[in-house]
């Protein structure tokens, strides 16, 4: 259960990234932990329906990333997203060092000419754009399209959470239709996506900061 | 290979694996020589097997020709991963290079023949993705 205190206090968005924010490193410095804590499971996920690898190649990117955290949040938004999306691109690796790049250089293009609402569809629909995968692919989309939509509508950090976990958890019953996953067919039935759950983490991560904002 | 500037149209490999970003690279060698530009790519900066931008922004310089460059992929982080390295490349440089959609070693090796011979960038791909169903 998602903390209490957090139910009934509106999302902040990404709003909350002001210029030097000095709570961005801090959400770094959450987010390496988070994909630290759980490489394991995602390396096992990722196992069970494609090489192996999510969890370490997503620890590798957020260990370089924790890093440089200080520098970059004193960077502007903008900047500071995209390159944050620059050393995961350089570090990350496999499929999903791309993904999560064209995310936060996507948000970090798109808060510059609109609302933060907005700005998350259009960077969802850059990484949908990118690995080429539609909702119900059973791929990291399937947890950023419902979480990019619930906050458009202003929904609460507490229930972000509960959002991507859901969404999560609804990758388990699909079949892969992109990736490495795909080639086992209706062998990928029953497996949560590796990358659907490293999202739905961070997701977490994200939702717990934002409630703490100003 | 020659110091003159590149008549013809480069190449890049980029495998997961570099033995086999490595062994394609061997067999377009004994096909065309080193009458084009050609650079490999493959296995993440710790060693495992993987594709990573930063090994394909280099392969791209090493195989760089004025002509353009066409780069052979093998499975889906290799594309996606090019398709990144086109994007930090610059418009300028980008607009001169092609992602085939072809199998790596036969689109390789029909590629470099084509090349070889001194064709456009166009013909070198279009040659590469014949091999491709669709």
């Amino acid at each position: 259960m998602a903390d209490a205190r957090l139910a009934d206090r509106p999302a902040p968005m990404i709003a909350a990234l002001h210029p030097g924010a000095p709570d961005l490193a801090v959400l770094i410095h959450a987010a390496h932990a988070a994909i630290a804590d759980h490489a394991g499971e995602l390396d096992r996920l990722d196992a069970a329906i494609g090489d192996g690898d999510h969890g370490t190649n997503m620890r590798r990117g957020f260990a370089a990333l924790q890093v440089a955290a200080e520098d970059v949040a004193a960077l502007p938004q903008a900047e500071a997203l995209q390159e944050a999306g620059r050393i995961l691109l350089m570090t990350i690796g496999g499929a999903s060092g791309p993904l999560a790049a064209t995310l936060l250089m996507a948000l970090g293009r798109a808060l510059s000419v609109r609302p933060a609402s907005e700005a998350w569809r259009e960077a969802v629909a850059a990484v949908a754009a990118r690995g080429r995968a539609s909702p119900g692919d059973k791929t990291v989309i399937d947890v950023l399209t419902p979480v990019a939509a619930a906050l458009e509508t202003g929904a609460a950090a507490a229930s972000i959470a509960r959002i991507a976990d859901a969404a999560c958890a609804a990758t388990r019953p699909m079949q892969a239709r992109r990736g490495r996953a795909a080639a086992l067919g209706v062998r990928s039935i029953g497996h949560i996506d590796p990358g659907a759950r490293s999202a739905a983490l961070l997701a977490q991560v994200w939702a717990k900061w934002a409630a703490k904002q100003p | 290979m020659s110091n003159r500037p590149a008549a013809n149209v480069g190449l890049v490999i980029v495998s997961h694996s570099p033995l086999i970003a490595q062994g394609t690279a061997d067999m377009v060698r004994q096909m065309v020589g080193d009458e084009v530009p050609l650079a490999w790519c493959g296995g993440t900066a710790d060693n495992t097997l993987g594709t990573h931008v930063p090994a394909i922004l280099a392969a791209i310089d090493r195989a760089w020709s004025e002509r353009g460059v066409a780069i052979l992929v093998d499975l889906g982080g290799a594309e996606t991963n090019s398709e990144m390295a086109l994007e930090m490349i610059g418009v300028e440089r980008a607009r001169r290079i092609r992602i085939c959609n072809a199998p790596i070693v036969e689109g390789a090796i029909m590629a470099a023949t084509e090349a070889s011979g001194g064709a456009s960038l166009e013909a070198v791909v279009a040659t590469a993705e014949e091999l491709s169903p669709l």
